[in-house]
């Protein structure tokens, strides 16, 4: 099957602004995009850049704008994507060459919503234990591999990067509705400031674009309600 | 001013994204709510105008009759119908997170209802142009 590939390049030393590159590949319908990107930087045109690791939907490095809606290269095939394919880097992040960004921002609002067990109390010399159905509350956002497609698809972020995103809210839901943390009311703070969670539209562009299935758009619903009925 | 061009980014980003329901649906609820508060501050003005005695407003009055003024409350009823349907889901959608899992259909839904409602409204709306004086 033959493919043609249209890449938004960008390289910051040469550059003004980004440009569209086309390269013609014989693909397998059951290749994966990351592979076909691998030709092209190996065999094509070397000077290719994009950033991956595990390439199998577990690390989150290879989020890009595949026909115009965040995808995992990994985890796309090249029979959903037809014969000409549009491959851009993720939005609302600033370019830093080709399909690579700068996820400094995007880390920086992971780390301000306290992504760790808070808890002072003395647990002895044993587990933190917790019910199936405690652990049910927050099973989905246990999902989250930080590939950053749903902040980056997110309008709201588009117009206004001091957002928190949703990636980072799904991190905050994973803790406030953690029965063994006691950290809820600090981070229900971060959530209910100006770029918090009250700049959600509910777009649901975010649910279409998790690799893992998140309901993320639920989860955001969830802590706007506990921050509105001071309840978690 | 950096707002704006933000925004204005936001908007093209906005339009070149392939996303679903959810995103088109969000996109005519903001157009759709600029149309109404537009007209909203056309209304204002109407009524302002009582100020200065009936015959100004009347005369006035009068463009809201025009044909393509009649064109343009089409669109305006299109706006004010799809803005209050589509805000009942996002009302739904925010008190009951649940129910996010049902979007598409509740999107569906509201469009079965304004669709049908618009057309016959356009009817009654734009008969009048072509009706014999």
């Amino acid at each position: 099957m033959r493919a043609t590939i249209k890449i938004l390049r960008f390289n910051p030393e040469v550059d003004k602004t980004s440009h569209w590159a086309e390269y013609q590949v014989d693909t397998e319908p059951n290749e994966q995009l990351l592979n076909v990107l691998h030709y092209i930087k190996w065999n094509l045109d070397g000077t290719l850049t994009l950033r991956r690791s595990c390439a199998h939907g577990i690390c989150g490095s290879d989020a890009m704008v595949v026909n115009g809606r965040n995808r995992l290269a990994c985890k796309v095939l090249m029979k959903y994507l037809g014969s000409s394919v549009t491959v851009e880097p993720i939005r609302g992040l600033r370019v830093i060459k080709d399909l690579v960004v700068d996820m400094e921002p995007f880390m920086a609002k992971y780390k301000s919503i306290m992504p760790y067990l808070i808890n002072d109390e003395d647990p002895g010399s044993r587990e933190r234990p917790q019910s199936p159905e405690e652990r049910e509350r927050f099973d989905d956002t246990t999902k989250c591999i930080l590939c950053a497609a749903c902040t980056t698809a997110c309008p709201s972020f588009w117009a206004n990067g001091e957002y928190v995103g949703p990636a980072a809210i799904v991190q905050a839901h994973r803790f406030i509705f953690d029965s063994r943390d006691r950290g809820a009311a600090e981070r229900l703070a971060v959530m209910n400031e100006w770029s918090g969670v009250w700049r959600c539209r509910t777009i649901f562009n975010c649910v279409e674009a998790c690799p893992r299935d998140i309901n993320v758009t639920k989860a955001i619903g969830e802590v706007k309600k506990a921050i509105l009925f001071d309840e978690v | 001013m950096a707002q704006a061009v933000a925004v204005i980014r936001a908007f093209y980003k906005g339009i070149t994204y392939r996303g679903r329901e959810g995103h088109w649906a969000w996109m005519m609820h903001r157009v759709g709510g600029l149309g109404v508060l537009l007209f909203l501050a056309l209304h204002i003005f109407d009524i302002f105008l009582i100020g200065f005695g009936p015959e100004v407003f009347n005369r006035f009055l009068f463009i809201y009759h025009s044909p393509p003024f009649r064109v343009l409350i089409v669109f305006l009823i299109y706006g004010v119908l799809y803005h209050a349907l589509n805000g009942l889901r996002i009302i739904i959608i925010d008190f009951w997170p649940s129910t996010t899992r049902y979007e598409r259909q509740m999107f569906w839904v509201a469009m079965a209802i304004v669709i049908p409602v618009w057309l016959v409204a356009a009817y009654f709306t734009i008969a009048p142009i072509f009706a014999p004086h």
